[in-house]
């Protein structure tokens, strides 16, 4: 790529993240980077429900003439991702023969994978490894850009680690993305930020062979317990002790529990129940037992 | 961060002062205040929220900005102005219309004085809305003309065009857009202002007062000038014919046509910037110019009705999707399906890996309490529109509806009065709702005596939308402190007898407080009182921890739904401990409060 505008063919760059990374932010630096070399940009994002927590994307595509706002699945020649299961998820849209992939590989657990109540039950993420996925694009960069940057003194910055990576994939000039970083990012936190932009970059630079960083962001390291088929439990509820008073019900995590029209306590969700023993270590009258005949096995 | 967009831009291109990279929205702005728009107003509605916002931007001696208590408030606004003389705008999301409707459908008949323009963003893909309506639908039901920017540069042009054209034909204007243009950035030229003398109230009580004799004298004048517009539009360069194959022409517009041209280069297009009125004799040419057309529309298949009723066999939902939003692979695939376009055979690349990662409530977010205790209330709970939407699934699920904005009383209202429901009859409504249109419906259950109780989640802010001010902040669009609506005062002056305060941060108070409403018997109000943790200040607290070898892993906490909480690599008795993510964690205590087992503590205890 070159500073005419009229050799380059359009060029896609996905970048795609979780709510409160800064997917945004990088975009917008790169996009105000390609528009300063009189490239047409186009930049489009979907935000709204997604403010925090949600999985987050923006689209950056430029060249001379540059039609949809929206890159086509299979056609982006760079996807960077802030997050490792977010990256995952648009693996498809990278372009598979020369695409270049970018991705942290720190985990960003949202608390729906972490909603299964039965016993043994493991979260709902991505079980893949940095060099599975290498393995599989055309060029792969996985990097822990979060340890990177919190080394440098601030989280914050591990965006700013991975633009310096995505700029060893795109032809601008080192002092140009350093110096539009420093418009976007807090006065305070520029120097930080060169720092983080110069350390992700010299990374990609090295990272010839060896395109896996180290440190890695914690693998799953998770031994899950063995669980037995027949681990069934019973809970007794002795209801001539119940005197009403709705401490169980209100704090059963599982909400099995509900007052009847008498006002004692009774199992309305028997199959919600998981035996977490709550209901009778708080009952006031000992009138609910967990009967669980192979809780010696399972204590760890 | 936007100024610093231009700054940037402006430092590095000197010679192009003029050009600049703006979202939709942000061009929409620009074209408004380029026109010389005196009155702006508006409700905030994603993806049309940030219009307003912008043209707030602009001086105040320029253009009153001004947020509204609904978009029919707003619409009311900017007709008012209108009258008045000046130019005058308001802008919504496509549901707004239907609130706004009424004054449209009015105003519509009327006409103008000053230019008045309504921007309407549709949301196809329902990225953060109910439904996806065609907002072009109801530009032809109103008779006014709707024009269809395609990308920013023409969300500029286009708007001020439609000043020009609301005084030239004396008619309201739609220009419409959608997330994909709303929210798209790219580079726009953009012009100076034009400043438009106010031409004073005019009076004329025949055309200003919609009243049946009147109304039937206006009807005709209406139709005759919708014919007038579709001459207009045949001529006026507005509707572009890029000549090119002799076998396949395409009739498209907005970002379709963006689609349309990544996907295939050599076809006659016909390029419609206003989808309504139709130019009968333009179209007819194009179409008699071409073997075959298609009709390439997002969503309803408004234009090509349209054109079948003048006697062309166009094609269109054949091969495009009535449902969801376009995108260059649609696009294509429809056109390889209508063989216009060899088939490309695309198998994936990659097995599909998708980690569920839906939208949550923030750490720390005042309605997550809220939630918790109306779930183990075990009523029956009418929703509304906000944030706390969210609270429709797990782990929070306690929400049985939710309809459109202010709907929830008025439900609860109706489940009394059927008379068949023996729980509790709850209505949840935020701050912002609940002055958009909550009000009216608060007061109908006073006056029709119902045993229902409403729980009004007041976060200060009009928060889904990315804060915005309203009535009961005190401030206004431009951050002017104004009168704040004191609610506690404006509930008991409707006659509710029954209203409590509660902090939405005292899980214990708010189970009592709900318990005691819902025993008392008429319409109670519980105000839970909390501000929002985004906007408008970011509220972020000493953090709590888990003290591990405490945790039972009971899970109790994790029906929060917080973001912050998640599970640790250990484990109590088959099931996942939990941890707490330091950085995301805002102190709220929550989850303290509700853990059985005192294992949750705050950090800084923890050190010492």
């Amino acid at each position: 790529m070159r500073n005419q505008a009229s050799e380059v063919k359009t060029m896609n760059v996905l970048i795609v993240g979780v709510g409160g990374q800064g997917v945004i932010m990088v975009s917008k630096v790169l996009a105000t980077l390609c528009q300063m070399h009189g490239y047409q940009v186009k930049q489009s994002e979907v935000h709204g429900m997604a403010k925090r927590g949600g999985s987050v994307f923006s689209h950056v595509r430029f060249g001379e003439q540059v039609w949809s706002p929206t890159i086509p699945a299979g056609e982006a020649d760079v996807l960077l991702s802030l997050e490792w299961a977010e990256g995952l998820r648009w693996l498809n849209y990278l372009e598979p023969t020369n695409g270049t992939y970018i991705t942290d590989t720190q985990h960003i657990v949202p608390p729906f994978a972490c909603l299964n109540r039965k016993r043994g039950a493991d979260k709902v993420y991505s079980k893949e490894t940095p060099e599975q996925i290498v393995a599989e694009v055309a060029n792969g960069l996985a990097l822990d850009a979060t340890t990177m940057a919190s080394d440098l003194g601030n989280l914050r910055a591990s965006n700013t680690v991975l633009l310096g990576t995505l700029s060893t994939a795109l032809d601008f000039d080192v002092d140009e993305w350093l110096q539009v970083i420093s418009d976007f990012v807090p006065p305070k936190t520029i120097d930080i930020n060169r720092q983080a932009f110069l350390k992700g970059r010299a990374w990609a630079e090295q990272a010839k062979d060896e395109t896996i960083s180290e440190p890695l962001a914690p693998q799953l390291k998770t031994v899950i317990p063995e669980i037995q088929a027949n681990d069934d439990f019973e809970l007794r509820l002795t209801r001539e002790w119940c005197k009403g008073c709705d401490i169980c019900v209100k704090m059963c995590p599982e909400r099995c529990l509900a007052l009847d029209a008498e006002q004692l306590v009774e199992l309305i969700h028997p199959e919600r129940c998981t035996g977490c023993r709550v209901c009778e270590w708080l009952c006031p009258d000992f009138a609910i037992d967990v009967i669980r005949p192979s809780v010696q096995k399972m204590s760890a | 961060m936007d100024d610093l967009v231009k700054k940037t831009t402006t430092k590095k291109n000197s010679k192009k002062d003029s050009q600049r990279p703006m979202t939709g929205n942000e061009a929409l702005a620009r074209g408004a205040w380029e026109a010389g728009v005196r009155v702006g107003s508006a409700y905030p509605g994603t993806p049309s929220t940030e219009i307003m916002e912008n043209l707030s931007k602009y001086p105040s001696e320029d253009v009153a900005a001004q947020w509204a208590t609904n978009e029919k408030v707003a619409c009311d606004v900017a007709i008012g102005a209108s009258f008045a003389g000046v130019r005058a705008m308001t802008s919504m999301k496509h549901v707004g219309l239907n609130v706004a409707s009424d004054a449209l459908m009015s105003v519509t008949y009327i006409g103008v004085n000053g230019g008045l323009v309504l921007i309407v963003c549709g949301d196809s893909g329902i990225h953060s809305s109910k439904n996806e309506q065609d907002s072009r639908v109801f530009a032809k039901f109103a008779m006014v003309p709707c024009l269809d920017p395609s990308d920013a540069q023409e969300a500029l042009d286009y708007t001020k065009l439609a000043f020009d054209l609301s005084e030239d034909f004396d008619t309201p204007v739609i220009v419409r857009s959608t997330t994909r243009l709303s929210h798209t950035r790219s580079t726009v030229k953009v012009g100076k202002r034009v400043e438009k003398p106010s031409k004073g109230f005019v009076d004329n009580p025949s055309k200003n007062v919609m009243m049946p004799n009147n109304a039937r004298v206006r009807h005709p004048q209406l139709i005759e000038r919708e014919e007038k517009l579709k001459e207009h539009f045949a001529t006026s360069g507005i509707n572009k014919w890029e000549k090119g194959r002799k076998d396949i022409g395409i009739i498209t517009m907005a970002t379709s046509y963006a689609y349309v041209k990544e996907s295939i280069s050599d076809a006659s297009i016909l390029k419609l910037g206003a989808s309504y009125p139709l130019p009968d004799k333009l179209i007819a040419d194009f179409c008699k110019s071409v073997d075959r057309v298609l009709v390439v529309e997002e969503l309803e298949p408004v234009v090509e009705d349209e054109i079948k009723v003048m006697g062309f066999a166009v094609e269109g939902k054949k091969y495009f999707s009535r449902v969801g939003e376009f995108s260059p692979e649609i696009v294509r695939q429809g056109l390889e399906a209508a063989g216009v376009l060899e088939k490309r055979d695309l198998a994936p690349a990659h097995d599909q890996r998708i980690t569920p990662r839906p939208p949550v409530l923030c750490a720390g977010c005042p309605h997550t309490s809220g939630y918790m205790a109306i779930r183990a209330m075990n009523g029956r709970v009418m929703g509304d529109i906000g944030c706390y939407t969210l609270a429709a699934v797990e782990p929070l699920r306690s929400i049985d509806t939710c309809v459109s904005m202010g709907s929830s009383i008025g439900n609860a209202i109706g489940v009394a009065k059927a008379g068949l429901e023996s729980k509790p009859i709850i209505a949840t409504i935020g701050d912002s709702t609940f002055l958009h249109s909550g009000i009216p419906a608060l007061i109908d259950a006073v006056y029709n005596e119902v045993d229902i109780t409403v729980i009004l989640l007041d976060n200060h802010i009009t928060a889904m939308t990315g804060g915005q001010n309203h009535a009961a902040t005190g401030k206004t669009l431009r951050g002017e402190e104004t009168h704040r609506i004191d609610f506690e005062k404006l509930i008991n002056a409707i006659g509710v007898t029954w209203v409590k305060k509660i902090d939405s941060y005292d899980v214990a108070t708010m189970y009592q407080t709900f318990r005691e409403a819902a025993e008392f018997k008429g319409v109670s109000v519980v105000i839970s009182d909390r501000p929002c943790v985004l906007d408008p200040v970011k509220v972020k607290g000493p953090s709590l921890t888990v003290i591990s070898e405490n945790c039972v892993a009971c899970q109790s906490c994790m029906n929060l739904g917080c973001p912050a909480l998640s599970w640790s690599d250990e484990w109590y008795d088959g099931h996942h401990k939990v941890k707490i993510d330091q950085d995301a964690c805002i102190g709220c205590s929550l989850c303290a409060q509700v853990c059985p087992a005192d294992s949750i503590r705050p950090l800084e205890a923890e050190v010492h």
